[in-house]
Formats: C-alpha cells, structure tokens, sequence
C-alpha cells in the first residue's frame, strides 16, 4: 500500500515549470535536512481512464488508470484520497481493445480488486489525456529519496479537447509521509499561485473537458416531480426520462459492449409500456394508444437476446452446481447458446438501426415535447395516489386467490401486478417521504423477488426442454450434454418447489398490517 | 508470490551483494518487490540509503505487534521496497524460540504480503541457527553463494541432505559461484567444471569485481550505476535463472 499523494494546483499567476522546479530545488527545510534534485528533463505520459458505463468505479471511490510511457502499458487503480491500491504493467506493450470486459485485465491484484465492482459491465475509456511530467525528487540527508514532486502539465483529448490546470503532486515515499510532506511544504511555501488540489486527476480531467463523473446516464430514473405539477406534464417528463436512458442505451447494444445496456434499454421500454397502460389516461387523447403497439414491438424485439444473455451469463454458474454430470458435458449445449444468441442480436441490431425505430424516439419524443396541461387539471398527487391504490387492491386481491393448487399461471399473474405497482411505487417516488418509499420498496421487493425466482425456474426449464428439442432435431447434440441438461432442469424444478413453499410467507409480510399501512401512506402523501 | 532467500552458513561470500542486485533487477522488470534485511549488520539497509532500525525491534516484528506493513520502506526504485535491517535481530532466534511453531513463523507473517508483493527477498545473516530454518521453511527457492573451494560444495551438500529432511514444504537449491578470483586455478577449474555437472548450480557466476565493492560507495545496487558491467550482467543472468527456478512466470503481468 502506498502513501496517499498529495495534489496542488497551480494558476495563471504561478511561476513557469522551470522556475518553479528552480525554487523547489533551491529550498531546504526547516532543519536544513532536505534538499531537492532531477527536474531536468519531462516524460510524456498517454493517459487513459477506464469505468463502466455507470460509471461502477468511481461510485465506488476507485479511479483505474491505463498509463503508456516509453513503449510499456501499466494499469495504476487508485482509491478516492489518490493512494495506489494495485500498479500492474502489462505483459506486451499493446493495451487491450477498450472497451473489453474485466477478463481482458491481466490476471492479479488489481483485476481481483476491479472485477467484484465492475461484475458484467465492460470497462469504456472515459477520459484520456496525454501529460508532461517534470519530477523533483526530495533527498534526506542520507541523499535518500523521501518523496517526488511531478509538475504535470495535460492536456485533454477525450471526451472534449481542452487543457487542464497545471498540478503538482507530491507522492511521498513509502515510510517517509511526514518529512517529505514537510520539504514539500517548504519548498512551496511563498510561491504564488499555488492552492491545494481538492479534486481527484480524473475530476480535474472531466470537469476541463466539461463533463462530470459519476452520472448514469443510461439508467432509468424517476424525473423530478411536485405533487401540484399537472398530471399531464408529469407524465410526459416521466416519459422523457426514460426515453433518455433508452437512447443512451441504444450504442452500447448496437455495439455489444456488455450486456447490462440491453438490460438497461429493455427496463426503460417496459417502464414506458407500464406508464402508457396505467397513466395513458392524463396524456392527450389517442398518444398512449397509438404508441403503445410500438413500444410492445420493441419490447419483444429485445426479448431473444436478453433470454438468450442470462442463459449464458448463468451457464458458468449453474455448470459448477453440477453433480452427475461435468462441466465439458454443457461445451455443445454453451456453443449452442452462442450461435442462437448471434442470430438473435443480429435481428435485435436491425431493428435497432429500422426507420421504424428511428421514427418512433424521434415521433415519441416530439409528441412528449408538446404535451401540455389541460384546462381541467388534474395534478400528479392525485393521480399517483390513486393508480398506486388500485394497483396495490388487485395485486392483494390476485395474491389472496392463490392457494396451494393454484397453477403456476397465477402466480405469473400476481408477479405482473406487483411489477406495476413497483413501478408506479418508483416513478412517483419523488413526491413520496424517502424512508418510506425505500421500506416499501423493500417489502414489495421481497415478495417480487420470490416470484421473479419461482417463474424464472419455470421458464428456464421449459427452454432446456425446448433447446433440447432442437438440438436433437438438429442432430448436434451428444447424449452426454443431453443428460447434462436434464441435470439442470432437475435443478430448475427443485428450486421451483422450494421458492414455491416460500410463498405464502412472503405474501403474508406484503399483505400484512404494517406493509399496507405504509402503502396507503405513500398514496396519502402523494395525494 | 515467491520467496527467495540468499543463504549461506559462512559470512563475506555475496549474499548481501546477490540480494541487493537481484531484488533490483526483479522490481526493474516489473515485479513487485521487497527485501527483508535479516542480517542485524545491516548491509543491504545502508546500500539502499535506509536506516538500519525498526520500531519496537524485531520483537515487535516477530510476535505479530507491530505490522510488517509499517515497518516496510520505499527504496529509491519503484516497485522495490524494504523492510530494514535493526539491531535487535541479533536476539531472532531467542524471539523465535519464545513463540509457538519457530521454524513456521517467518513464512506465518510473510503471507499476509502476498497480495502486495510478487517476489520477497530474504537477505540472511551468516549462521546455521532457527532463524535460518524458518527461513528455509518460508522459501521457495534458496541462492546459496558460493566461493569455488572444495569446502564450499561440501557445505551445500550438508546444507541440501539437511533440507531433504524436512516434512512437507521442501525450497528449490540453487547455488552459484560467487568471489570468483580469475587468477586462481583451482577457483576457475571448480567454476568451470561443477555447473555443467550438477544441476543445481546456476551457470551465471559472480566474479571478484571492484565494481561490486563500489555499491557501497555509490549506496545502489551495481545494476542501477554501472548497468553495463560485467557484474550488472551476470547479475542479470543469475535473475533470470533464479526466477525460472522460483516458478516466476517471466512476465510480471502474467502474476497470478
């Protein structure tokens, strides 16, 4: 672990890099036992910075860096206060092809760090910046090195172009933190322009290209909301905001980057399809009826792939839980899996670039554009209040006719219910008391949860049994890989049992006293 | 990670020197570096510019209350740091023997370092005592110096009958010749003849160079100011063959 580094920033009126590394190489400390040399001649570094799309790192405090200079690649992962967590040089001297996913990290410390964090999203530049380092080394009397001094001038080139503030950063030593923290301070001292660098290197890097780190542009959120704003209007912002965040999804899945922005783009379109059955109304007549065929089309357009990238993202787990059969025994049925998925994303991809799905964000968000509030009109609070209450009374009463014998089809049933009271719960969250949102939504989180697993199992055992069909009549599938997956579909069905005795304790707590009183509360407060 | 010592049970025969260059040489191709100077003379601290001292001695070190991570220090190189030598290790072995499992303990507080470090050097005073088994019991791989005299082969014999012994864990031997004085016949016939013969000798050899003894005018390893020397590249040849012995991959990034 090493010493957090300390930054300083310097403006226009601080003295030019030479002069500056002339006065720091010429000061002593206190005690007249430090003394400053090097400062000759500057490297150039190419710098890029590396996150998620979520930015999932920075959330995190971490900052990773990918750090060329002299023909080798080094990967520096830092935490909030600048200290280096892990340092890696790259085998070669090629950096991998960002965007990539953690296992194109060079196996280690570092990646160990990264890749809990990180999970499926790809890692993206998100900035990049090529610096001129001076360093001045700061000696102790043994002429023993007790910190660096490095006077970097950068310059950006990614996201904008534009040149950053010129910093100083003094990284001490390891064990020598204090006496070179005060031969810094020494040497600085007196020297116009200088001021403590309170934002990180990559803050610093965004902020001079205009940007900000840590925002997520692609995740569906609600919009900003007052309980008097008209219901119409309201709807409308709710409806652009995800419109937003399946725009800012739509690249990343054209260009396959993870998985996560199919994920992503499909929360907003099933968001929007919920707003549309539930709020159409207090939009003007005929828009959510003429879209709502649209944003099914597109719903199911995105279906496939995503089908087709959870059963692939869990095969490796589920492939470990095997106990008859081995892991080699999946190989076809994972190979199988791969080619569908292709054909499916192809098909997902040109929908994606259709004038048809061009016409409909560029059509939708127009119309959203002129919505305007009604004469009489009703205002958001009441409108929430009261969608949330009929959506809490059919998700009780769908849940209260299930009995042991129920099919599996009510159950299905009750979880779509308690999906669309999630989601008006989520989108009218701001004129909600935040504790009490985030109690609610953890209760009806719980009961989805159980539901969410329960049908999950169901349906994924019916596909094994299906691509099993398939495959057979393919002829490409050994009997091996065939028993394998009978093992996974045996799996699949004990879960089901399990989840499925889960259940009346689950919606119990839902139905329960305190649940419903906080629900009803919700609806008061926003009304 | 790997553990490397430099061991031998005679004083003044280049493991300090050998410690010094190779965990340099290892931090200069990338690998995360330290090296524990055991030797109460502190050697290899004074090359490195650090003082030989250690809060709380090596007490404190050894019964687990002061953390190794504090005690450890920045060289002047990137990626190489040191933990100090300091006086008190003079007292290791009574240390060692007031705790449980003595010959276990160095490899017990070397682990937490693992994921910090990808190479530890463990620079060993001259002695045939418990510090020296826990040492051979938290190594990898042994350097064994050696000037080229029948005596010197005869104590590597001794020295690997004795590791043979041991239950478990077993560290790889490789010995090299070191102080070789060109004008000995005898030096240059045995330094000739026992690498070809036994496997484990390295074939690089350190000779008796003033270049060497210029380290510790210059307080850095011969590598970092006369990197085109003679010495600097049988340095380098003896690292590269140390590593793929230790079962270091030959590329830092390729570390598990």
């Amino acid at each position: 672990m090493t010493n957090p580094a300390r930054e300083f920033v310097l403006d226009n009126t601080a003295p030019a890099v030479a002069e500056l590394l002339l006065r720091a190489s010429g000061a002593v400390n206190g005690n007249g036992l430090a003394t400053w040399s090097g400062g000759g001649r500057s490297i150039s570094l190419r710098r890029t910075w590396l996150d998620t799309f979520d930015w999932r790192l920075y959330r995190a405090g971490l900052a990773l860096e990918q750090v060329t200079a002299g023909g080798a690649v080094r990967l520096v992962l830092t935490g909030r206060d600048g200290a280096v967590l892990a340092d890696q040089q790259l085998a070669g001297p090629k950096a991998p092809d960002w965007p990539a996913l953690v296992a194109a990290l060079p196996p280690g410390p570092l990646r160990e760090r990264v890749a809990p964090v990180v999970s499926v999203r790809a890692l993206c530049p998100v900035a990049r910046a090529v610096s001129k380092v001076s360093e001045l080394r700061a000696l102790n009397a043994d002429q023993k090195t007790i910190g660096r001094l490095a006077v970097d001038q950068m310059s950006v080139t990614f996201p904008a172009r534009a040149t950053v503030p010129r910093r100083l950063t003094l990284t001490p030593v390891r064990g020598y933190q204090a006496q070179a923290e005060r031969a810094c301070r020494t040497a600085l001292s007196g020297v116009p322009g200088v001021s403590d660098g309170h934002e990180s290197v990559l803050d610093a890097v965004l902020a001079a290209a205009g940007y900000r780190a840590g925002e997520r542009p692609g995740k569906a959120a609600a919009a900003a909301l007052r309980p008097s704003d008209p219901a119409a209007t309201a709807i409308a912002a709710i409806l652009t905001a995800l419109l937003d965040s399946l725009e800012a999804n739509v690249p990343g899945t054209i260009r396959d980057i993870d998985t996560e922005f199919l994920h992503d783009l499909r929360i907003a379109v099933r968001w929007t399809r919920s707003a549309l059955k539930l709020c159409g109304s207090a939009l003007p007549d005929g828009l959510a009826s003429t879209y709502r065929p649209d944003f099914r089309w597109l719903g199911d357009l995105t279906t496939p792939t995503r089908d087709l990238d959870v059963y692939l993202l869990r095969l490796p787990r589920i492939s470990a839980t095997l106990v008859g059969a081995s892991a080699r025994d999946l190989a076809p049925f994972g190979e199988y899996l791969t080619e569908a998925r292709a054909t499916a994303y192809r098909r997902l991809v040109r929908g994606l670039r259709s004038a048809r799905f061009r016409r409909l964000v560029t059509n939708w968000r127009a119309d959203l554009a002129s919505v305007r509030a009604p004469r009489r009109r009703p205002v958001v609070a009441g409108l929430a209040a009261a969608k949330i209450a009929a959506a809490n009374r059919k998700a009780l009463r769908a849940g209260q006719l299930i009995s042991a014998s129920s099919p599996p089809e009510s159950l299905h049933d009750l979880r779509k219910r308690c999906k669309e009271l999630r989601y008006l719960v989520e989108m009218f969250g701001p004129l909600h008391d935040p504790a009490q949102h985030w109690q609610a939504i953890r209760e009806l989180k719980a009961l989805q949860d159980c539901l969410g697993e329960f049908q999950d199992a169901e349906v994924q055992r019916a596909k094994i049994r299906a691509f099993a069909g398939l495959m057979l009549a393919e002829r490409r599938v050994p009997a091996e890989t065939l028993l394998a997956m009978g093992e996974i579909a045996a799996g699949l069905a004990r879960r089901e049992r399990k989840v499925r005795s889960e259940f009346d304790g689950r919606f119990a707590d839902f139905a329960g006293a305190a649940s419903q009183a906080r629900l009803l509360r919700l609806s008061g407060a926003a009304a | 990670m790997k553990v490397i010592a430099t061991y031998n049970i005679k004083g003044g025969v280049g493991k300090t020197a050998a410690a010094v260059n190779l965990a340099y040489l290892a931090a200069r191709d990338g690998y995360r570096v330290l090296l524990w100077d055991l030797d109460p003379q502190g050697a290899a601290s004074y090359l490195f510019r650090i003082k030989p001292r250690v809060k709380g001695g090596g007490k404190a070190l050894i019964h687990g209350r002061r953390s190794m991570d504090g005690a450890i220090k920045g060289t002047d190189f990137e990626r190489l740091d040191l933990l100090p030598a300091d006086f008190t290790y003079r007292n290791l072995d009574l240390m060692l023997g007031a705790g449980k499992q003595p010959a276990r303990r160095l490899a017990t507080l070397l682990a937490p370092l693992k994921g910090e470090y990808d190479a530890i050097f463990l620079d060993c005073p001259p002695s045939i005592s418990l510090l020296s088994e826990s040492v051979l019991h938290a190594a990898d791989l042994l350097l064994v110096p050696l000037i080229p005299t029948t005596l010197s082969v005869r104590t590597l014999d001794q020295l690997t009958e004795f590791i043979g012994e041991f239950n478990g864990h077993q560290p790889a031997i490789l010995a090299f010749f070191s102080m070789i004085d060109r004008r000995k016949r005898l030096h240059m016939q045995i330094a000739e003849e026992l690498p070809a013969k036994r496997s484990d000798f390295a074939t690089a050899a350190i000779p008796a160079l003033s270049v060497i003894e210029q380290m510790s005018v210059h307080r850095a390893p011969v590598s970092s100011f006369s990197p085109r020397s003679q010495a600097a590249r049988q340095y380098a040849e003896l690292w590269h063959e140390a590593r793929d012995r230790a079962g270091l991959p030959d590329r830092p990034g390729a570390t598990g």
